[in-house]
């Protein structure tokens, strides 16, 4: 073992850039995974992984230091259900790639390729501390959305750093109306699709899908066979909690289903048998409204049950418009930290508030292990905040993604200070930048 | 909480009855609290039935009292009584025998929130089609339709603006899909069988106008009129100048046939309906501006001025009030240019801000929002105090709506729309404990049967359930 660190202590030395090692000092550190805050802890980095976060973190010779001041100190947050990079404005079609109704194809999309890391949403959402986010594919036709993709929000050409992630399907009141009118027949489509992908993968030279009127082209069947063999998350979005108990129960004839329910908002209404099925579920923190009959149980206190019945639960704003303003992660975690204190509500300690908008996403995806804490061998996204990072008066101070310090200005700052001071002035705003 | 009961437990018991039966109000809290309600709307009918719910002599003692119009007492006491505001002031300030007092140290007490911007009730929850409710889809041109005919006071929402919220008084509004969408109301955030139960007495109507995108893309779509933003201009105009026409025609002969749009358009000329403008762009803010002047009306807000800061003087000097997100941007063309300080712009140049949810989620967090306006504007400079911003949630919107004289505040002789937080409104760790209107409790978070449950929740699953 000291042979190696010598060895990577040498390697390390010989890079180019010396500030590959990074320690973030005197910082009230918290790692993400739910544990407390750190006073005066150190956050070292080094060639864009954590390498320890904690107190009495011995700071090697050479390393860029760089002094909290005693400010916040997490790992970035990660939003976990977004369109990030999809789409630079909604209502602007040409923009819009988040979902492609005129497709002969479904889950054999790939959104991987329609992400733009340039888009002037990532920068803002990187403004935000969001340094990580899920990336849904929508669904139009039929059921399935697609294969989704990681994203970072880092400032360079490559947002995606882990394509076909996972498969997504709608199996609530819009899988049926995508599968011809009927939940009944929604599950039916999800059967036929992994019958199809069984024999897909039999034999991939027989399969017929090629003809535009097939239910599954071949690609689709194709994207299929890992869900159906489990090598692939697939990310089910349900609300109703009969709907819940249903797609829990397709591990009976597909047994290697690797599940992750999302929306799940009746989900507190059978918390019992989500934990005992070992299911992750990613939920809304905020959605209280009947909006449709499919959640007519919704309330904030569903995170909290689903987390004190043994469910392992994280946040996505799935209903709330969460999908196009993910830097309002904190705005969700702070609120369920908010309902500790509202009698009869199930509210959430700070520490694993803010592990539901960092490892919990990750953890849920089965990324645990690569981002979304300050652990040792994380990806080093690392955020300084003015402020608690929950509170809503705060934002960050300074970003670091993969271990790389991120430009937090965004066309949204430089429209404010063009517009910090109003005419008359000798030459109008458009010759302010 | 610890209660200092003067008024002892039993009347405390009484009151939790009261509120939650459907008796008539005591005789004592009917007197309609403020000035009496001023002559109403244009060819105003559905007139409002809402009568205060009974309340008791309440006094809250310790609290950091934000009051509305930018004051600020830190360990004050509020008291109210009869539906009505009678002190606000520090810890001498004299409380009568027989008071019910709440402890309110750690405490914050504000005007409760108006929002000058929500479809409640017409757009429902459940968002099933049979209940899309908000948009006259028929005609760019709609004045003669009025919201609260629309309005289903069963919706859940309306619970969550109050218990979550804190929101106290809110705008029922039309759509945005017509030029002239029709009237809106006002309404008190009581739960009700009808909405005249909801009608804020004397509360004049609001005619809600659009201009951009919406009214040109659901007629463009159908080869009509308006496919262009000078298209909207255009019809927008000719729709005056006919108003014009039968102002003339009914000064010279009273017993003109009634039209129900030219009766709201003429009102709104004449200034007793509040003209309510949904627009994000500057330019086009500044285009209504001039089509105002020409037919010599009034904008009492834009809403949705997503780029108002960019015009904040025009605004100023208009004496036109802008309705904002905190930081919602980008879902369209015309919001692509939101920035997360326009709120504070708008108010450092002098000009009426306010926030505005025009959602069923956001309402339930409009303090939420200002505080994120805060944090923007400190660290660009702009040191904006909390009980500053407070303006932007109560007073403002009350301006905007025209009833400032009456709510909004928290001064003597208006109506005791009241909440206590449990801590800082503007920490996202805070939620409303208690919330008064007219000086009945309807909220009480301690307390499961203070928490209204609307017909349609009833007999579902998680019926009372804390939301």
């Amino acid at each position: 073992m000291r042979r190696f660190l010598i060895l990577l202590a040498a390697l390390v030395a010989g890079a180019p850039a010396a500030a590959q090692t990074i320690a973030i000092t005197n910082g009230r550190v918290a790692v993400g995974d739910g544990s407390p805050p750190i006073e005066n802890g150190t956050v070292l980095i080094r060639n864009g992984r954590i390498v320890a976060a904690g107190p009495g973190i011995s700071v090697p010779a050479g390393a860029e230091r760089i002094d909290a001041g005693g400010r916040w100190v997490t790992p970035g947050l990660v939003a976990g259900f977004t369109q990030l990079g999809l789409g630079e404005v909604d209502g602007v079609d040409e923009t819009n790639d988040t979902a492609a109704g005129g497709s002969p194809f479904s889950a054999g999309i790939d959104i991987a390729p329609a992400v733009n890391a340039s888009s002037s949403v990532i920068a803002v959402t990187r403004s935000r501390g969001v340094t990580r986010a899920i990336v849904v594919p929508g669904v139009v036709r039929y059921i399935f959305g697609g294969q989704g993709a990681l994203v970072d929000t880092g400032e360079d050409r490559q947002a995606v750093f882990a394509p076909r992630a996972f498969q997504f399907v709608e199996l609530g009141e819009a899988g049926a109306g995508r599968a011809g009118g009927s939940r009944a027949a929604a599950f039916a489509f999800f059967r036929n699709a992994m019958l199809e992908a069984r024999a897909y993968a039999r034999n991939p030279n027989a399969y017929d899908g090629r003809q535009t009127n097939s239910l599954l082209m071949r690609i689709d069947a194709a994207a299929l066979v890992p869900v159906v063999n489990g090598r692939t998350p697939l990310l089910v979005h349900v609300s109703r909690a009969s709907d819940i108990l249903q797609v829990i129960g397709l591990k009976r004839e597909f047994p290697r289903l690797k599940l992750i329910l999302v929306g799940a908002e009746e989900g507190w209404l059978v918390a019992d048998e989500i934990a005992r099925a070992g299911v992750p579920v990613l939920v809304s923190a905020l959605m209280d409204l009947p909006q449709s009959f499919e959640m007519l149980a919704a309330t904030q206190s569903n995170f909290g049950r689903l987390r004190q019945a043994g469910v392992k639960v994280a946040l996505a704003e799935i209903a709330l418009g969460g999908d196009t303003q993910p830097q309002n992660a904190k705005q969700s975690a702070g609120n369920l930290v908010a309902l500790l204190k509202l009698p009869g509500a199930a509210g959430v300690d700070w520490d694993h508030a803010l592990a539901a908008v960092t490892s919990g996403p990750a953890e849920a995806i089965g990324m645990g292990k690569d981002f979304g804490s300050l652990r040792p061998g994380r990806r080093a996204d690392v955020v300084i905040w003015d402020g608690d990072p929950l509170e809503l008066t705060s934002a960050p101070a300074m970003v670091w993604i993969d271990g790389v310090r991120q430009p937090l200005e965004t066309r949204q700052t430089r429209l404010r200070d063009r517009y910090r001071e109003l005419p008359p002035a000798e030459l109008p705003p458009a010759y302010r930048r | 909480m610890t209660l200092r009961l003067a008024a002892g437990l039993a009347g405390l018991l009484l009151l939790s009855a009261c509120a939650t039966s459907t008796e008539g109000p005591n005789s004592a809290s009917a007197k309609a609290p403020g000035s009496p309600p001023r002559s109403e709307s244009p060819g105003d009918a559905f007139h409002s039935t809402y009568e205060p719910y009974p309340g008791v002599p309440t006094a809250i003692v310790g609290a950091t009292i934000f009051d509305g119009e930018g004051g600020r007492i830190d360990g004050g006491t509020i008291l109210f009584a009869d539906g009505v505001i009678e002190a606000v002031g520090g810890r001498d300030t004299p409380i009568p025998e027989g008071t019910v007092v709440f402890d309110g140290r750690g405490k914050w007490v504000t005007p409760g929130i108006i929002d000058p911007h929500s479809h409640l009730g017409d757009y429902p929850s459940p968002g099933v089609a049979a209940h899309s409710d908000g948009n006259e889809m028929t005609g760019a041109t709609r004045p003669e339709v009025w919201a609260e005919h629309s309005v289903w006071p069963q919706d859940p929402g309306f619970s969550r603006a109050l218990t979550n919220g804190g929101v106290t008084t809110l705008q029922i509004l039309p759509g945005s899909a017509n030029l002239f969408g029709g009237r809106s109301v006002t309404l008190k955030n009581v739960p009700a069988r009808t909405v005249q139960a909801m009608k804020f007495p004397g509360a004049p109507h609001g005619l809600k106008m659009a201009c951009g995108e919406n009214p040109k893309r659901v007629y463009g779509s159908r080869n009509q009129m308006p496919s262009t933003r000078m298209g909207n201009v255009a019809l927008m105009r000719q729709t005056w100048i006919k108003a014009q026409e039968y102002k003339r025609k009914l000064e010279k002969d009273p017993k003109t046939t009634r039209d129900l749009g030219w009766e709201t358009l003429v009102g709104a000329m004449e200034g007793k309906i509040l003209v309510h403008n949904h627009c994000y762009r500057a330019d086009e803010m500044a285009i209504v501006l001039d089509m105002a002047k020409e037919f010599g009306y009034k904008v009492a807000a834009f809403h949705h001025a997503v780029e108002a800061y960019k015009i904040a003087d025009l605004l100023r000097e208009s004496g036109t009030c802008a309705a904002m997100w905190a930081d919602w941007w980008g879902f369209k063309m015309e919001s692509y240019d939101g920035i997360n300080e326009n709120v504070a712009l708008v108010h450092d140049a002098g000009a009426c801000a306010m926030m505005h949810s025009d959602d069923p989620n956001g309402i339930q967090r409009l303090n939420q929002e200002a505080a994120k306006v805060l944090g923007d504007a400190r660290r660009m400079g702009i040191a904006i105090a909390p009980e500053t911003a407070w303006t932007w949630l109560s007073y403002n919107p009350a301006r905007a709506l025209g009833i400032a004289d009456r709510t909004g505040s928290l001064k003597p002789g208006k109506m005791a729309d009241v909440v206590l937080w449990n801590g800082d409104p503007f920490s996202v760790y805070t939620r409303p404990e208690r919330v008064w209107i007219d000086g009945a409790l309807l909220y009480d978070s301690a307390n499961p049967k203070l928490r209204p449950v609307s017909d349609f929740e009833l007999g579902q699953p998680g019926e009372g359930d804390v939301k």
